[in-house]
């Protein structure tokens, strides 16, 4: 009997630490190379082969700190100023299915580094690559690509808008096959 | 009484004299406090060393028996008198000691609050996971003073901190002049403190905040009235332009890095409030909240990569050549 208490509970105690360490945080991404949007290809029309440069989205998206750190930065350098909390106002809607330069993270990206036109300024040399990474993968929660998990469940100030962790899941045309529209005969 | 104790506090308390001990007072309110800790130190030491000498008694009494239960013993009214007798007396003596603590801490609750009325100067702070930002307000916009982690006061004169908190709870804390107070989100708690003689004190924040709570402290400089009106008027003043190419260049190196996000420099186009005012750095004491000495050499360090030296703090690292890295510095050595 004594001999079961003791198994268990160190079982417990081992599934205890392990549960401690849920994700990963990034504190120190080394030094930043050359920024890579230039890589990116806004369209699938391209001139010869793809070079697919290598995307660290996958590392951001999948931490639940890392996306907070985005929602923060969101604000703390203003893009809370013209695209609201995702709702839009002086820029478009980031909560919405309609991305006019593309939904893909690394589209995402280089809209940030790059700039685009009619008002959205060019953030390169502004904000280093992780932090452009943390801002990209919180993005994409405002429209719920994120899983439930990982997205932020709450502000720190008074909400605006649904938690970003609740939000309907939207299906942008590049990622999704659409539902075909059927014409109706004339 | 006085100097005995503190003779004696001192076998206790190695770290009495310093920068950072509420045993220490450096103001009226930290003094009031010291009082009722040393009344209740004292009180209860006695209480304890009585209590501890006589089970010690009791237990050396019970061994003399050994193992065996004593023989019953025959009633002794006279005895048993005795006995309720000096327990209804320990008792009474609990009572009142209990009470003399009671009024103290009252009284020096109310001694602490009584400065708030006759405050002449308001200071706002702000804290931020992990640093404090402070702001002397003035009705005249462009005379409005912002720094960080380093609070000037003019001694001798009560002062209202004004504080509130930018992201979670934090609490302010500089021992040798007052107690604590929280910080809270949306919400302004003031605090008002006085001074007594020029000179510096080390505070800390006194609710744990996240990572860096350690590396989250801050400086009380109290200076005579006329320092303090030269070092406010001083500090509202724009940062100087740049004299030298090297500067100049350093200056563009801020400009065009990340840097600009974050910091402002009052004078030029950053002018953003994420992170503390740089306007003034080269006249603070240190940097990172306390965690460093503000040396050309700490700096650099610190700019490089922020996250090797306060880990998780809110900096990104900043790699650049040196040569962008040198004029930098040569430029925010500048900011006097």
């Amino acid at each position: 009997m004594r001999r079961h208490l003791l198994i268990l509970s160190s079982i417990a105690a081992v599934l205890t630490v392990a549960g401690c360490k849920r994700e990963h945080r990034v504190f120190d991404p080394g030094a930043t190379g050359a920024q890579v949007a230039n890589g990116v290809q806004l369209t699938d029309v391209h001139v010869g082969q793809v070079a697919h440069p290598p995307s660290a989205y996958s590392q951001y998206s999948d931490s639940a700190y890392a996306v907070g750190e985005g929602k923060r930065l969101y604000s703390a350098y203003n893009c809370v100023g013209c695209h609201a909390n995702g709702g839009g106002g002086i820029g478009p809607p980031l909560m919405d299915a309609v991305w006019i330069y593309g939904s893909k993270p690394e589209q995402i990206f280089s809209t940030i580094v790059q700039g685009r036109p009619n008002g959205m300024p060019s953030f390169a040399g502004k904000i280093p690559d992780y932090q452009v990474w943390e801002l990209v993968a919180y993005v994409r929660s405002m429209s719920g690509q994120l899983p439930s998990d990982i997205a932020p469940s709450r502000s720190d100030t008074m909400p605006t808008r649904n938690a970003e962790q609740a939000t309907k899941k939207e299906h942008p045309s590049d990622e999704y096959q659409q539902p075909v529209q059927q014409e109706k005969s004339r | 009484m006085g100097a005995i104790s503190q003779l004696a506090m001192l076998l206790f308390a190695p770290g009495f004299h310093g920068k950072q001990t509420a045993l220490s007072p450096a103001g009226p309110q930290a003094r009031t406090i010291e009082h009722t800790f040393l009344l209740i130190f004292w009180i209860t030491a006695v209480v304890y060393v009585i209590v501890i000498a006589v089970l010690a008694i009791g237990v050396w009494r019970a061994r003399i028996h050994g193992n065996e239960l004593p023989p019953p013993q025959p009633a002794n009214p006279v005895h048993d008198r005795i006995v309720a007798r000096i327990v209804a007396g320990a008792l009474g003596v609990s009572i009142v000691l209990l009470f003399i603590m009671l009024v103290s801490s009252y009284r020096t609750s109310h001694a602490t609050a009584a400065l708030a009325a006759s405050s002449a100067l308001t200071i706002n702070v702000y804290g931020h996971q992990w640093w404090w930002e402070v702001e002397y307000p003035n009705k005249e916009p462009y005379k409005i003073v912002h720094t960080a982690n380093e609070i000037h006061v003019p001694a001798g004169v009560p002062v209202t901190i004004h504080a509130t908190s930018r992201d979670v709870i934090h609490s302010f804390w500089a021992p040798n002049i007052h107690g604590k107070k929280d910080l809270l989100p949306g919400y302004f708690n003031d605090l008002t403190l006085e001074v007594d003689q020029p000179g510096n004190w080390r505070g800390q924040c006194a609710e744990f905040c996240g990572e860096q709570h350690a590396h989250m402290s801050f400086e009380i400089v109290a200076q005579s009235p006329q320092d303090f009106q030269r070092w406010l008027s001083a500090q509202a003043l724009s940062a100087p332009g740049p004299t030298t190419p090297q500067i100049a260049h350093g200056e563009q190196v801020f400009l065009s890095h990340p840097c600009v996000m974050c910091h402002t420099i009052g004078g030029t186009t950053a002018n953003s409030r994420v992170g503390p005012d740089l306007t003034h750095l080269a006249s603070r004491s240190t940097i990172a909240a306390g965690t460093l000495p503000n040396t050309i050499g700490n700096l650099a360090g610190w700019i490089s990569n922020p996250q090797s030296i306060k880990p998780g703090c809110r900096m990104p690292p900043n790699p650049m050549s040196s040569t962008d890295l040198n004029d930098l510095l040569a430029y925010l050595e500048t900011l006097r």
